[in-house]
């Protein structure tokens, strides 16, 4: 079947033009090899630093690791807010044995609703197999306890811990501590705006209310972060090298839980605040506003229901010690007359006669004595002790109203107190200005009269009249009230809030003496009018009473009918210190529409003194 | 030839090219290496490649022991039914990958592609070198059919590395025959004027994309760019020295697809650097002129052209593998010669060495004939 050439093969011919082809294409290849030689040259050697940087970002990821958000204790080291672990059920896809059958079990086992097992399933279904997923958040000690004890037939299913913002005293801090919940988009963009986004990357909550708020920065600490190799689906697969979060740091409080109980028990049943300062650095040894609720609600998102419930008309939110607008009543009576005496508009022994009102002259208006009949002769102790008005309309007449007023600002009326929660109003200190701008209208000499007894357009928060009590009775040292004492990282104590404000400073000391004396007078002699609630005391307690009309404590309430009568009743007032010689706490009490502060308010004020002379007399009995 | 300058060994006598087969051990033995550190450090996976590695040797010697002489007198019916099996393919074919590249037998799969990329170098060889060379334009054309019909064949499917590769092996024939340099210049012209139609209605999308991607692979980098970016990464972070055996983060930590097939260059590159690199070209490139050593020193022509076709072959594997991972040529899916793991590539490899062999020590046999 082979056919050969017809003609004769030239072999040699042959041979050569091949071994010439051969020849050529090996040439071709040496190049060719010399083309791949040279590029990957290219790559290994001259940008061998480019693409290692590149194989290291895709093998190499940075998990960041959340801080432990600092504790707050009490002035006495009791915790107030801690990190406390919550349990979580959750599942590994790539570890469950059989899903369904271990659902089904699980089911039995535990309570778990269809929208878990729905949400679960869908977790897992979106993922990555090896990652953990959340069958059921929360888990009670019972729960846990039933699940470890079956774990061995749950295969790739495991509790997990993770801390948790907890308030073991639950509603009885809220107005001063707030708290922290899961951190919203606002709160993000703001982190965002604030570079401290990256500082946020692993945590999960954030201060929305008090303290918690105010101090985040302090609280919340520094990201840590772990380097871990992973593959080309994410998976962990070793850690290279941990760089430690910075824990936050823990804050004490000038407060004391036990006298905050105090408080608590005192207002129950009432709305109002109670608030208790410490006269030697204006620490706030207690501030309590009734209703409270319980914060640990909100920390892992409140539902509607029990939202609801808080929005009831006694307004459990709402903040009374630095948010809630009272008249201030006869409290402010004692400082009015530092300025009657500092004026020389009267002295100790300047009397008038009460026959139960006062008149501008050619006015035919009469402005009235809470004593019909009128207090007879009065001097600045008797118009104190019997929170007598009319000595008072005579002077505020007298002194005028910008006198006043400025007086006033100097002891922080119409101003934020400058206490460390954002919740603050700074209130109504009225002065011709004020008045302009807020009704334009002038100002009239009779709209001075109430404003002698701490009526009319005047409001002010407990917050503000504790401080000026507190100024009153150091005698013009203005200690600004607080919150936190110390910020603690390790061993590292950082002093915060000792700072002093300018004191006032008067001509005369004596100035500053016989009103407090009148003050001691109404709580020590038998005519004042807080005698009765103090019988039998033993630390000489010295204050002032005070019954507020209430003409406009409007926060923005609804009128509801059956509530009307109740809410024009009085507020109750009590303002005071113990002890008289070297006052040690200020007490500041505001009862809405409970009626008179002689009966209502000093009662209350004696409790939280008792309470707090007793506690720490029993403190020297138990260190001697 | 003089029995006394030339004493036959006893390699001779079992027709195998010891230089040839050494090279070829050393890198076989090498590719277990890679093998076992691109497949996942996974024993198994070097032991089947270890069997077909046994399997592929043996049908290079026996098709060592079989003479030129012998394989022409089969060409034609081998290569009509390859032909055959090839249709065979496109009609009744099993899909695999979006293609259908195999033939269910009953015992087991076969690829036809493979065989063809023995028996098309064969057949053209056998047909060209049947007249005188330089071979007369009926012959080339004649020539160039039976190339182009299994190539045409073989993209259908589609398989485009395979009919680049059989298209190559053939033309090689052509061009070892002594085809005039006028004719290689415009056949060149040709192709490349030839190229904008075969852009627009020849290629497959996916085929298109891979040319897009090669052009510009950073342009969609979690797309179709991503290969040829994570395999550029792998060999230019290996550096001179490379990230040492079983440490290579980008093969080892699955950034790198396909790493123990079509991409092991670049495992090899990550692991063994530059120095890797070398000593492999090095070895390719002595594998590649002992063949061709063989084939100019081949006593007929059917023998030089068929030696000289598969040898060249061997470098478009080599070419288009290497040139592809590292992003010089599109992703084609052709397999780095000897080393990556597979079966099907190695027996066809080796079998092609078995026939250079056979050219190589059948000379006497052929004088006398």
């Amino acid at each position: 079947m082979f056919k050969g050439p017809t003609t004769i093969r030239d072999h040699s011919f042959e041979a050569n033009l091949f071994a010439r082809r051969a020849f050529i294409a090996f040439v071709f290849v040496l190049i060719l090899i010399a083309v791949l030689f040279i590029n990957v040259y290219q790559l290994q050697v001259t940008s061998f630093d480019s693409y290692q940087t590149r194989s290291n970002d895709n093998r190499i990821k940075l998990v960041p690791v959340p801080p432990n958000r600092g504790i707050i204790y009490d002035r006495n080291g009791v915790i107030l807010a801690e990190n406390k672990p919550v349990y979580n059920l959750e599942g590994i896809s790539e570890k469950i044995k059989d899903l369904d059958k271990s659902l089904m079990a699980l089911k039995k086992l535990l309570d778990i609703t269809e929208q878990q097992e729905k949400n679960f399933l869908n977790d897992i279904k979106h993922n990555r197999r090896f990652k953990s997923q959340i069958l059921k958040s929360r888990l009670n000690e019972k729960e846990v306890a039933l699940f470890s004890v079956n774990q061995d037939k749950f295969p790739g299913f495991r509790v997990e811990a993770r801390l948790a913002r907890h308030y073991p005293h639950g509603d009885t801090l809220t107005h001063a501590l707030g708290y922290v919940a899961k951190i919203n988009k606002k709160e993000l963009l703001k982190l965002d705006a604030e570079n401290k986004s990256q500082n946020y990357r692993a945590t999960r909550f954030i201060g929305k209310l008090g303290i918690e708020k105010f101090y985040e920065e302090t609280l919340h600490g520094t990201v840590g972060s772990e380097k871990v190799e992973i593959n080309n689906r994410g998976r962990v697969l070793r850690s290279i090298s941990f760089t430690p979060p910075i824990p936050g740091n823990d804050l004490v409080l000038t407060m004391d839980i036990s006298l905050q109980k105090a408080a608590q028990a005192a207002l129950k049943g009432m709305r109002g605040a109670i608030t208790v300062l410490d006269a030697k650095d204006g620490g706030i040894l207690a501030m309590y506003s009734n209703p409270s609720y319980d914060p640990n609600l909100f920390v892992h998102g409140i539902s509607s229901k029990n939202y609801k419930a808080l929005l009831n008309s006694d307004r459990p939110l709402f903040n009374r010690v630095t948010q809630g607008r009272y008249a201030p009543a006869s409290t402010i009576k004692p400082i009015i007359s530092v300025l009657g005496l500092e004026e020389g508009i009267i002295d100790e022994k300047t009397t008038i006669r009460d026959q139960g009102f006062f008149q501008i002259p050619n006015v035919k208006h009469r402005w009235r004595d809470h004593l019909k009949w009128g207090h007879g002769k009065v001097d600045i102790y008797k118009a104190i002790e019997k929170s007598c008005d009319t000595f008072f309309y005579d002077m505020a007449y007298r002194l005028g109203i910008t006198k006043i007023s400025n007086f006033m600002a100097q002891f922080g009326f119409g101003d934020l107190s400058g206490i460390d929660i954002h919740e603050e109003t700074s209130a109504i200190l009225p002065s011709v200005e004020w008045k302009k701008e807020r009704f334009n209208e002038s100002w009239y000499p009779g709209d001075t009269i109430s404003i002698g007894i701490g009526q009319g357009y005047w409001s002010a928060t407990p917050i503000q009249i504790a401080n000026a009590v507190n100024i009153l009775a150091n005698k013009g040292i203005n200690h600004p009230p607080h919150l936190v004492s110390v910020a603690k990282l390790n061993e590292q104590l950082t002093i915060l809030n000792n700072e002093e404000k300018p004191p006032i400073i008067l001509k005369d000391n004596n100035h500053w003496d016989i009103p407090l004396r009148a003050m001691h007078n109404t709580v020590q002699k038998k005519s004042g009018t807080a005698y009765k609630a103090f019988k039998g005391h033993t630390y000489d307690a010295a204050g002032k009473t005070g019954t507020a009309q209430v003409v406009n404590i409007a926060q923005g309430e609804e009128y509801e009918k059956d509530k009307v009568k109740e809410k024009h009743r009085d507020n109750a007032m009590y303002v005071g210190f113990a002890p008289f010689s070297s006052p040690e706490i200020i007490v500041t009490i505001t009862v809405e529409n409970a009626g008179g502060g002689s009966s209502l308010g000093a009662p209350l004020a004696r409790k939280i003194m008792d309470h707090y002379f007793a506690n720490k007399a029993a403190e020297i009995a138990g260190n001697p | 030839m003089n029995p006394l300058k030339h004493k036959k060994t006893i390699w001779d006598k079992i027709h195998i090219d010891l230089p040839l087969l050494l090279a070829l051990i050393v890198l076989l033995a090498a590719s277990l290496f890679i093998v076992y550190s691109a497949g996942g450090q996974e024993l198994p996976i070097v032991f089947r490649q270890l069997k077909r590695l046994g399997v592929a040797l043996l049908i290079m010697v026996v098709l060592a022991q079989i003479s030129p002489s012998t394989l022409q007198r089969f060409v034609i019916p081998l290569y009509t039914f390859g032909i055959i099996l090839l249709i065979a393919v496109l009609i009744v074919g099993v899909s695999s990958k979006g293609a259908q590249r195999w033939l269910n037998i009953g015992i087991t799969r076969i690829q036809p592609s493979e065989i063809m990329k023995l028996l098309v170098p064969m057949m053209v060889a056998w047909y060209i070198g049947k007249y005188h060379l330089p071979p007369k334009l009926k012959h080339l054309f004649i020539g160039f059919l039976l190339v182009m019909l299994p190539t045409y064949l073989i993209y259908k499917q589609p398989d485009l590395g395979t009919s680049i590769l059989i298209a190559s092996s053939g033309i090689f024939v052509l061009f070892l025959a002594g085809v005039s340099w006028r004719l290689v210049g415009s056949v060149c012209a040709i192709g490349a004027i030839s190229a904008w139609p075969l852009w627009t209605y020849g290629m497959h999308a996916y085929q298109k994309q891979r040319v897009l991607t090669f052009l510009n692979p950073e342009s969609d980098p979690l797309g179709s760019g991503y290969h040829i970016i994570q395999s550029k990464i792998a060999i230019g972070s290996g550096g001179v020295e490379g990230k040492g055996w079983l440490h290579g983060t980008q093969s080892q930590l699955e950034f790198l697809p396909e790493r123990h097939t079509d991409f092991i260059f670049s495992v090899l590159s990550e692991e063994f650097g530059l120095v890797g690199v070398t000593l492999l070209l090095a070895a390719y490139l002595f594998i590649i002129a002992r063949g061709l050593f063989i084939a100019v020193n081949a006593q007929d022509a059917f023998g030089k052209l068929l030696a000289g076709s598969l040898t060249l072959t061997f470098f478009v594997y080599i070419f288009v593998n290497i040139g592809m991972v590292s992003g010089l040529l599109p992703v084609v899916g052709v397999p780095l010669p000897l080393i990556s793991y597979g079966g099907t590539s190695m027996v066809t490899l080796l079998a092609g060495f078995g026939m250079i062999m056979s050219v190589a020590t059948h000379k006497r046999m052929l004088v006398h004939t």
